[in-house]
């Protein structure tokens, strides 16, 4: 369960120390664009160490360069060995990029005798062919995990201006979560920018959870906190689908067909919502 | 009876002052201070030699003091802090006598009970007229509160008053009265308002350190103490400050209405009295104009004296009615030992100030701090310098978790009920030596004495070494 | 750790890292044999010996058994160190 996933710098060990302290259901360390072409080399070597030293208990992604550089296999060649959970690749726009990473992903995995297809990716969705292209990009393969949007690489190639109310990027948010959901995978939305504006974060934050996103990129430790809040199932969520799911008990030991709850029929996507609930709140470990 | 004289030198030449003397200076201006240099400028021109500076703190603006050392104008320091930069110099050993550092409380218990003896006062005052009523509320070189000013006023031999900003008299609303000055000296200019209104006052912005401050602002919570009434102190450190602008935040969400708030006054610690978190500020030092415009203008922010600040032995000591004080800390031992005077090196790098004023008084000490420094360990089996006792620390705050005093087992239950996570300081040692690998401490318990720490009771709590 | 090469040979003068703090700066460049080693430590009395056993290591590992390496470090943690050691040294003598 990922509600936020922090980005981390890959070449900075001052942040690196960090990564199990901010809070965050996973970190994404970063080899793209956080790291100039010039120190990619070092960054790599710095991140595989780490991965080593810190052996972190949060979850581990690890964005690599884009499969339109000379970068990226060098990257896995120095991190699949320290077996990171997720490989976040950048600019995915097709499903042929998800196989020709899964390939050089398979290759690595046997040669360090790692399970195979036991690294999974998320595909950063940040281009308009990568929207238009979302649902073969996220069935691709069985190790695609899930989808994230990239907003601020998108809008540049939509032409438009990426603004906080993000009318912009509306379709591409209904596009990403439809096309997860239709080939099960995970979906999370694009990082907030603005650091000081934590209003702002928390209404952002509210509309993808309602929009159907599992969680949310965030590229500032002081984020992570809201975004955490806003994809937690709240108290009162909580507290109805477990009235949903007692007076669903009691209808099934009357006998009853059909059930009620304050004068509204429970039909079956309630009692599944409800569930989900639940179950999200269980693994979260949020309490009523 | 005219009290103002032509220059620095006649005032020293009427004060008496003599090879061995001890004089003193207030550090209200901080690091903007022009005071300390120009008179020993002055006294050195005379020929006077082997004297004591009594400081009630030393800023690295101070580095001419070096050369006076070295030629032998002064071979006395007693202070209760010194600023890292003059602090390395220092530990040389290059003074021929100890340096005895006090506490913020127990410098002006000594000297108002003749403990300390000063000769002769220089005291820089923003604002004076010829008589000697002084205030550090108005004037070019503003400072806010002097309290660090009033018992060697009081008590010293000869009293100088040196002003930047003479006003015809009577100043009215004076913090130190003409009945205590026998002198007043006019100059271009007592300070560097830059200065003196600079340091450590901004919040900070990392988010580990901010995370250090929820933490302590839940313990806070926690622990009970936070009711109407509540007084508080914290430090001007940048997790200090974002505990107090977070501590806002649940007081005023709290509807509680603490009774006073002291401390080195800042911005963030003037919007909780403007907020109406607490009554009263009580002001020994402002840090930022903020401070300064804010004791000048609200009748609730009082300026206080050091004594009624800190001292063990005055009729009323603020600190002892703390409900909270947060402070930070260099080193750290598995007793809860705090050393804020040196670095790892064993380099003069701070002081006591009121820390362990503050750390006696209050109901609950917290130090918060980040467990690690780059590679260096806040916490180790035994300080480099005791400054605040282990049995007046009650809780230590880091990113990796809370460690209270085994003493305070009522304190550690309601932070674990609380959910909040507990952790053997030892386990937090382990916690950092795992990150760091074991450091090797250098023994440097021998050789040339370098400061004598005594504590606020005025008994020795331990000894300096001079580092080569 | 690197397992790249059995044996290195440093060809050029190269750097790697930065000097902010928790970080280190290494200059690695052709030499004699053995491996002559310079560290300059904000925290060389906690853990100068830590530290030189680390450089060592790395130059080891990498099969670097000739050439000069020169650290400047701002109180890195070990694994810093052996990244950016190994960085200068990958620089110096691996890849261009």
């Amino acid at each position: 369960m990922m509600r936020s996933l922090l980005f981390l710098p890959g070449n900075s060990p001052s942040m690196l120390i960090n990564g199990d302290l901010l809070g965050s259901d996973s970190i994404i360390i970063d080899l793209e664009d956080a790291v100039s072409p010039d120190d990619k080399d070092a960054a790599r070597i710095l991140v595989r160490n780490a991965l080593g030293f810190f052996r972190y208990r949060t979850t581990v992604v690890v964005r690599i360069n884009g499969l339109d550089t000379g970068y990226w296999r060098k990257d896995l060649e120095e991190i699949v060995p320290l077996a990171p959970q997720f490989i976040l690749l950048p600019k995915a726009g097709c499903a042929q990029d998800m196989l020709t990473l899964d390939q050089a992903l398979l290759a690595l995995e046997q040669a360090n005798s790692l399970t195979p297809g036991g690294i999974r990716v998320i595909a950063l969705v940040e281009t308009a062919v990568g929207v238009e292209h979302a649902y073969e990009i996220a069935s691709a393969c069985p190790r695609v995990a899930a989808l994230a949007l990239g907003a601020e690489d998108l809008t540049a190639d939509l032409q438009c201006k990426r603004t906080k109310e993000g009318a912009e990027i509306a379709y591409s948010r209904g596009r990403l979560v439809a096309a997860a959901r239709a080939a099960g995978v995970e979906c999370f939305d694009t990082p907030f920018t603005d650091t000081d504006d934590l209003e702002g974060l928390e209404q952002d934050a509210r509309l993808a959870k309602g929009l159907g996103f599992s969680g949310k990129l965030v590229i500032n430790p002081r984020h992570v906190g809201i975004v955490n809040q806003a994809f937690s199932p709240s108290a009162a969520d909580i507290a109805y689908a477990r009235e949903v799911m007692r007076v669903i008990e009691e209808g099934r030991a009357q006998g009853k067909g059909a059930v009620a709850l304050h004068g509204k029929m429970i039909d079956k996507p309630i009692v599944a919502r409800a569930r989900q609930v639940l179950d999200a709140a269980e693994q979260m470990g949020v309490k009523a | 009876m005219n009290k103002l004289v032509s220059s620095l030198e006649e005032a020293v030449r009427l004060s008496g002052l003599k090879d061995g003397m001890t004089i003193s200076f207030h550090h209200h201006l901080r690091n903007g201070d022009h005071v300390l240099n120009l008179v020993l400028d002055a006294i050195a021109q005379m020929g006077i030699k082997d004297l004591t500076i009594n400081a009630s703190s030393i800023f690295d603006v101070h580095m001419p003091l070096l050369d006076h050392i070295k030629n032998g104008v002064v071979t006395g320091l007693e202070t209760a802090y010194i600023g890292a930069k003059i602090g390395r110099e220092l530990s040389r050993g290059l003074l021929p006598r100890p340096i005895v550092f006090r506490t913020h409380g127990g410098r002006p218990s000594d000297i108002i009970s003749g403990r300390s003896r000063i000769d002769v006062a220089f005291l820089a005052a923003p604002t004076a007229d010829d008589h000697g009523n002084f205030t550090g509320k108005a004037g070019k070189s503003a400072c806010g509160s002097l309290g660090y000013a009033f018992a060697d006023a009081e008590h010293a031999g000869k009293t100088v008053v040196i002003t930047d900003n003479l006003v015809p008299y009577p100043l009215a609303g004076a913090s130190i009265r003409e009945t205590c000055v026998d002198y007043v000296v006019q100059v271009d200019s007592i300070g560097d308002p830059a200065g003196i209104v600079s340091g450590t006052t901004q919040i900070t912005r990392s988010p580990v350190r901010l995370q250090i401050a929820d933490t302590a602002v839940a313990c806070i919570e926690a622990s009970g103490l936070l009711e109407d009434g509540f007084a508080f102190q914290t430090g001007a450190g940048g997790i200090s400050l974002a505990v107090a602008k977070g501590l806002k935040d649940k007081m005023l969400a709290r509807g509680v209405v603490g009774s006073y708030c002291m401390g080195g006054i800042t911005s963030y610690i003037v919007d909780m009295l403007q907020a109406g978190c607490f009554r009263a500020l009580v002001d020994c030092q402002c840090f930022d104009l903020t401070a300064v415009e804010s004791i000048r203008t609200d009748p609730r922010h009082w300026e206080v004296s050091a004594a009624q600040y800190a001292s063990p032995t005055a009729k009323s000591c603020l600190v002892d009615g703390l409900d909270v004080v947060v402070l930070g800390a260099t080193e750290m031992d598995f007793d809860f030992n705090v050393n804020v005077h040196t670095d790892s090196k064993g380099n003069i790098m701070g002081g006591s100030g009121g820390h362990s004023d503050a750390a006696a008084g209050a109901k609950m000490t917290m130090i918060v701090a980040p467990l690690l420094r780059n590679r260096i360990p806040l916490i180790m089996p035994r300080v480099t310098c005791i400054t605040t006792p282990g049995n007046t620390v009650d809780v230590l705050v880091t990113q990796y978790g809370v460690a209270v005093n085994p003493a305070r087992a009522d304190l550690r239950s309601r932070f674990e009920a609380a959910g909040l996570p507990v952790k053997d300081i030892r386990a937090l040692y382990q916690t950092a030596i795992a990150l760091t690998g074991e450091p090797t401490y250098p023994q440097r318990r021998e050789g040339k004495v370098l400061a004598q720490v005594f504590y606020r009771d005025g008994s020795l709590i331990d000894t300096l070494y001079c580092v080569e | 750790m690197w397992k790249g090469m059995n044996h290195m040979n440093l060809t050029r003068a190269a750097g790697a890292g930065t000097d902010k703090s928790g970080d280190v700066l290494v200059w690695a460049e052709p030499g004699g044999s053995p491996v002559q080693i310079e560290v300059e430590s904000s925290v060389a009395d906690l853990f100068g010996g830590a530290i030189l056993a680390a450089v060592q290591e790395t130059a080891a590992a990498c099969g670097v058994t000739a050439g000069r390496i020169r650290i400047q470090d701002k109180g890195a943690l070990d694994y810093v160190i052996r990244a950016r050691v190994e960085t200068a040294l990958r620089r110096s003598g691996g890849e261009a």
